[in-house]
């Protein structure tokens, strides 16, 4: 999909891709799809195979396991990464909570890019690695 | 329903029940399966016969989904149509298959005269009729949530609007220099182009079709576009089929066309030609193409007008409406999208894309869908249920599996749905999504899905007690699933369900 410069401009300010140069960015700009979801429709389903990796462009979501909600999730943050990277169902389910934009990669895409844009693999792992930090803190 | 006006054309200004806007494919089909359902509606188009875009696109006249004018079974049947990825449906036998009757096949995919010549005898025979010169020009709300459509012949009212519009208006990214740079839809015949250095900003579809016809007359030919040409996976999309010699060329060193992954910056004007100016992605680094024509092939949007006021939410920088799994504008009740512009319903994101909604071939199947949920949900018309007798429901769901066109066409979208209520009824077909989100009594919903390893399964979606499981079944290399394996895992899958069933 071709992308306007706003899209580029929008995808530049999310933290994930702020390492980008800008030929990434719009070369980023167009391998990303988007999708749109309206409220209280579900976007990743808890152990249905297969998962796509969403980044939100706008609006928010809530990760959340028979209806219990773990998290609140808003522009920026990205989900789906963990049940691509492992091979397995997603465990929680992340439901659209108003409008939903995402831009998003089909699951066998995902490890491609990452390997071609290596700082966001890093921005990526960096999140991962508060998002275990957290989970300890909770647990201890 | 109004009638026909003196001077033949149907569907005078008035009220209907609905309103559908279009004589492309997508039109044609959800007219004639509206009409089939006997729901109240009106046809409008601008153009002044049927066929759509397939009047004047695509310009090198090659469609890129294959027909097949023999195959193992009749082009009137059911099973015909996973053989023909062109030809509307239809009850009537005289327009079944239609698009084989037109192909001089030098190709298994049928030229763009040929599409055009099959729309217009499937118009004819299926008798659509569509008001012609009849433009949708604005439209609003009343406080009774009715909509308006005004256009040049006066103004339409309906409970609800499908426009089948296409996806058909040019679009050009805001690059500096690209104002005076002419779109795909303005490329000039190829013997125009002779002996000249053409640069094509675009490597999808519109990008590679253009460069492909181009090869034979331009000197040079450079393709550019910020993202790499996915080799691995564009073997698998119906692009390759036609599209790829550019970029064969280009990898084999072979001297006159050059596909580069650049961003652009600007397009100048230089002494009569034009200068791309560009900085490279997967290879870093400036770079700048003299040419002596530049065509910009970044696609096409649906021509929304004012329906964004309405409410009608869009994705991929406002060119694509963001649609519900029924096709209904996410935001904006009632109204609903057929035809390629169905696209925008997400669907379920698994290991593809589900479905093939831009393409004739699935969206033929949307707009049946669509008009049974129009039929429902604004003319409290129930779909139809047949109860299915239980010694034959395992052949049943092994005949889907097998043969269903639904199934297979809209891989990933599309689920044929038997429920357990009062024991198992065939609700039809209805989107994936909407079977394993949506509350509903116990039922199995049978789909085919593309598996990571990039074959084609089947899979079964278990609803028991409010929850759904998904049961992979091993693809077989045939697509043979009626053999003794695959029904006693069937048994095994439904055992639960048969059983609360009897």
């Amino acid at each position: 999909m071709a992308a306007s410069e706003e899209t580029v401009s929008v995808l530049g300010r999310l933290a994930l891709f702020a390492d980008l140069s800008m030929p990434a960015l719009e070369s980023v700009a167009h391998t990303l799809d988007e999708v749109a979801f309206p409220p209280d429709s579900r976007v990743l389903r808890r152990d249905l195979s297969g998962a796509a990796f969403y980044v939100i462009r706008d609006g928010e979501a809530t990760v959340s396991i028979d209806g219990r909600t773990l998290a609140t999730l808003g522009r920026g943050d990205f989900f789906g990464e963990i049940a691509v990277l492992t091979g397995q169902p997603p465990g929680a389910d992340v439901v659209a909570t108003t409008l939903l934009r995402c831009f998003t990669l089909p699951g066998p895409e995902v490890e491609p890019f990452l390997i071609a844009h290596p700082t966001v693999m890093l921005r990526m792992l960096q999140d991962e690695a508060r998002r275990l930090r957290i989970a300890n803190t909770w647990q201890g | 329903m109004a009638g026909v006006e003196g001077g033949g054309q149907p569907f005078p200004p008035g009220d209907y029940g609905v309103v559908v806007v279009g004589s492309g494919p997508g039109a044609l089909q959800t007219a004639y399966c509206l009409d089939r359902l006997g729901i109240d509606h009106a046809v409008i188009s601008a153009d002044d016969a049927p066929g759509g875009m397939f009047a004047r696109m695509p310009i090198f006249e090659r469609l890129i989904s294959p027909t097949k004018p023999s195959a193992p079974f009749e082009r009137t049947s059911r099973d015909y149509e996973r053989y023909d990825h062109n030809s509307l449906l239809a009850e009537e036998e005289d327009a079944r298959g239609l698009v084989p009757e037109f192909m001089d096949r030098s190709f298994d995919v049928p030229s763009r005269a040929e599409m055009h010549m099959a729309l217009q005898a499937f118009a004819e025979r299926a008798r659509v009729r569509v008001r012609y010169g009849c433009r949708w020009e604005s439209t609003r709300r009343e406080d009774d949530g009715a909509l308006v459509l005004a256009t040049g012949d006066g103004e339409y009212r309906c409970r609800a609007a499908v426009f089948a519009i296409g996806v058909t208006e040019p679009w050009k990214p805001k690059v500096p220099g690209f104002e005076d740079v002419p779109h795909y839809a303005e490329t000039r015949p190829p013997r125009e182009y002779e002996g000249r250095r053409v640069a094509i900003i675009g490597k999808r579809n519109s990008g590679f079709e253009i460069a492909n016809g181009l090869l034979p007359w331009a000197r040079e030919v450079v393709m550019l576009s910020p993202r790499p040409v996915n080799t691995s996976s564009i073997a698998l999309l119906p692009i390759r089929t036609r599209y790829l010699q550019p970029f064969d060329e280009y990898a084999r060193g072979l001297g006159g066309a050059y596909v580069l992954d650049a961003a652009i910056e600007r397009v100048d004007r230089v002494d009569g030609a034009f200068r791309v100016v560009a900085q490279g992605t997967t290879k870093p680094g400036p770079l700048s193409i003299e040419a002596d024509d530049v065509i910009i092939a970044t696609g096409f949007r649906t021509p929304l007008l004012d329906l964004p006021e309405l409410g009608v939410e869009t994705v991929s920088d406002g060119r694509i409406p963001a649609l519900t799994p029924f096709f209904e504008s996410i935001g904006a009740p009632g109204i609903y999208f057929a035809g390629n512009a169905s696209g925008g319903a997400a669907g379920l994101l698994k290991v593809e894309r589900a479905g093939q909604s831009t393409s004739v071939n699935g969206f033929r199947y949307n707009a049946r869908l669509l008009a049974q949920r129009i039929a429902e949900r604004h003319f409290d018309r129930p779909r139809e249920r047949s109860t299915i007798e239980p010694a034959s429901l395992i052949q049943v769901l092994l005949d889907e599996l097998a043969h269903s066109p639904e199934l297979w066409v809209q891989r990933g979208y599309l689920a044929r749905v038997i429920s357990f209520e009062d024991g198992p009824h065939d609700e039809g077909y209805e989107p994936l999504t909407n079977f394993v989100d949506a509350t509903g009594p116990d039922a199995v919903a049978a789909a085919v899905e593309l598996a990571p390893d990039a074959s084609i399964a089947p899979v079964l979606y278990v609803r028991r007690g409010g929850n759904v499981t998904e049961h992979q079944l091993a693809p077989h290399p045939l697509h043979a699933y009626e053999t003794d394996d695959y029904r006693a895992e069937l048994e095994h899958v439904l055992a639960a369900l048969v059983r609360v069933a009897a």
